[in-house]
């Protein structure tokens, strides 16, 4: 197939990927900034006949994914750091009643209102199951408009395979800024995965009647159910983890982060390189499940960490919970819509390698 | 010999949960006896509220989706989005539509979703234990209005007469206020709601039935007592009837 490749900004990108993934029911809400994606799908998913609507608020828009996703839908919604707090409570009974669907927080600085610059202080409400109740969703963080897309395409896979909510974290940088990006093949949608379980269609198959809810009552079941789950959890974590690493071998220090942290790490790597100074990248790419036994079998080996992020530290403690007190792990970040430069974070390595 | 009265087929044949005197009951059956009339028993689907009649999913022999409390609207939305030829039940209590979910029904109303909404109004909170709800009427008590609703003194507030401050928005095409205290009100309900449900089939906009329910457990009466009160308490304020009809055809309003 020829290459589709297209100069996109990539909150656009993300959008036109979901539609390419066969999503056909969008629902969100304005806020900066994440714009473009919700006007992107205005007009794209109109123009597929497919679902569009400006909801009245973040609330009513995780609602309709849920409506839409109980009905069998491939469903998405997109916001930004305050709007993902209002939806938490929908993501919660998304994952109570094991709904597969998209959602994506283009994560701006906080807390309250914050500011609209780019900020990575999210971490914790998005890899901890940010409503109530016990339970966790995968978490996708991209690096680059190419991977925003990449990912996103992929989000709705993973949100069938694992019946939960996938999150796309990026942050206004990766949102905002214009990269190439080459785009996935149009998903035909007679070919997506079947949803036997979803509400609607019992005529085709008069097969018995289905319900979506998370609601039970009886302890002893509702236990037996979220231990289920939890049990899919550990068969996630045994095979979704993702990272990319990069000259960890040689390195006494790794840095970790990711999304738009990462790419400031990598930026220092390369230049303590020119400096004769090795240090590696771990730059996870699912955050929940986070690369936990890489982390653990680098402390093994003696290895130091160095997280950076755009928060006050965040991340930082999963390497640390990981570590489990067998390495030293520091902490270098930026906050407030603050983006850690290259020339800090090289300031950083040389102060820990005191070199 | 020719069945002339039978359990809907689309009601499973169990007894409910709901307190002596409550609507519930009563309500869920006119619904699956429309349905039954109309033959989409396979295609209907429920979005079920929170409250008492969260055991909904127990008693309709359909698809149901539970969505949280006062959401129902925006997930009935997402519902019928995706399956545009189903019949779409959007049910409601007073707490679930007209205090949490107000934002939620005024929108889908205006959006002139076609699903129809089933707004069961008891004017007080049902499962949590009987306190004062949006449709509470003035001077009427609740456990968080131990000496009656007090609109002006202590600032409570005044019943919402929700067909009303609907009939306003463009997206509405049918709302109709019934009751099910006696027999006949129930008559003249199950025929708002058929005329609701065809309308929903038909593709026209957004359509509602309001329905004066009892619930002599949190009003602290005995059922018939219930009944009465309903009728010489809250059928004054509510006024019943089609409060907008503004559908095509036929069935259009004046």
């Amino acid at each position: 197939m020829a290459e589709d490749k297209r100069l996109m900004k990539g909150n656009e990108a993300i959008a036109e990927a979901a539609i390419r993934a066969g999503c056909t029911a969008y629902f969100g809400y304005p806020i900066t900034p994440q714009n473009e994606l919700t006007a992107y799908m205005a007009k794209h998913m109109l123009d597929h006949k497919r679902t569009f609507i400006q909801a009245e608020s973040e609330v009513a828009a995780i609602n309709m994914v849920y409506g839409a996703a109980a009905a069998g839908a491939r469903s998405m919604t997109s916001s930004s750091s305050p709007g993902m707090s209002l939806k938490q409570e929908g993501i919660s009974y998304c994952c109570g009643a094991d709904l597969p669907c998209v959602l994506v927080n283009v994560a701006r600085s906080g807390p309250g209102l914050g500011g609209i610059s780019p900020g990575q202080a999210d971490y914790f409400q998005s890899t901890r199951g940010g409503g109530h109740g016990d339970y966790f969703h995968l978490v996708l963080a991209p690096k680059s408009v190419q991977e925003a897309a990449e990912l996103t395409y992929e989000a709705f896979d993973l949100a069938d395979k694992w019946r939960m909510p996938v999150m796309i974290l990026a942050d206004g940088l990766i949102g905002q800024m214009m990269e190439g990006v080459n785009l996935p093949a149009q998903r035909d949608l007679a070919t997506l995965p079947k949803k036997p379980w979803a509400a609607g269609g019992q005529a085709k198959d008069h097969r018995p009647i289905n319900h979506v809810t998370s609601i039970n009552l009886v302890p002893a079941e509702l236990e037996a159910s979220v231990k289920a789950r939890f049990k899919r959890y550990d068969e996630i974590k045994a095979q979704e983890v993702r990272y990319e690493e990069v000259n960890v071998d040689k390195a006494e220090l790794v840095l970790v982060g990711y999304g738009t942290g990462a790419r400031v790490a990598l930026g220092a790597l390369e230049m303590a390189k020119k400096l004769g100074i090795e240090v590696g990248l771990l730059r996870p790419v699912t955050l929940w499940p986070f690369p936990e036994k890489r982390v653990a079998e680098l402390a093994a080996k003696g290895k130091k960490f160095l997280a950076v992020e755009m928060s006050m530290g965040q991340m930082v403690e999963d390497v640390k919970l990981a570590a489990a007190g067998k390495a030293e792990v520091h902490f270098y970040g930026r906050c407030g819509g603050m983006i850690p430069t290259e020339e800090e974070v090289l300031a950083e390595i040389r102060r820990l390698l005191k070199k | 010999m020719e069945l002339i009265y039978g359990h809907p087929k689309s009601l499973k044949p169990i007894q409910t949960k709901y307190c002596p005197g409550c609507g519930h009951g009563v309500i869920h059956r006119l619904i699956c006896e429309v349905i039954d009339e109309l033959g989409v028993q396979e295609r209907s689907i429920i979005t079920n509220p929170v409250g008492c009649s969260i055991w909904a999913d127990l008693y309709f022999d359909f698809d149901s989706v539970q969505p949280p409390h006062g959401r129902t609207p925006a997930a009935a939305t997402g519902v019928k989005r995706v399956h545009p030829d189903h019949l779409v039940i959007c049910y409601q209590g007073d707490g679930d539509l007209a205090a949490i979910g107000t934002a939620e029904i005024i929108h889908a109303a205006n959006r002139g979703e076609k699903f129809t909404t089933i707004f069961v109004n008891n004017a007080i909170y049902g499962m949590t234990g009987g306190q004062m709800a949006p449709t509470t009427l003035i001077g009427q008590k609740a456990t968080t209005a131990p000496y009656g609703r007090d609109a002006d003194e202590a600032g409570m507030g005044y019943p919402i007469q929700v067909c009303e401050m609907l009939a306003t928005l463009g997206g509405t095409k049918y709302l109709a206020r019934g009751s099910v205290n006696n027999a006949a009100n129930v008559r003249k309900t199950k025929q708002y709601i058929k005329k609701a449900f065809e309308a929903q089939l038909r593709g026209e906009g957004f359509t509602m039935v309001e329905i004066l329910s009892p619930c002599p457990t949190n009003w602290g009466m005995q059922p018939c007592e219930g009944q009465e009160w309903l009728e010489a308490n809250m059928i004054p304020f509510y006024k019943l009837g089609e409060i907008k009809n503004a559908l095509g055809g036929a069935e259009g309003g004046k």
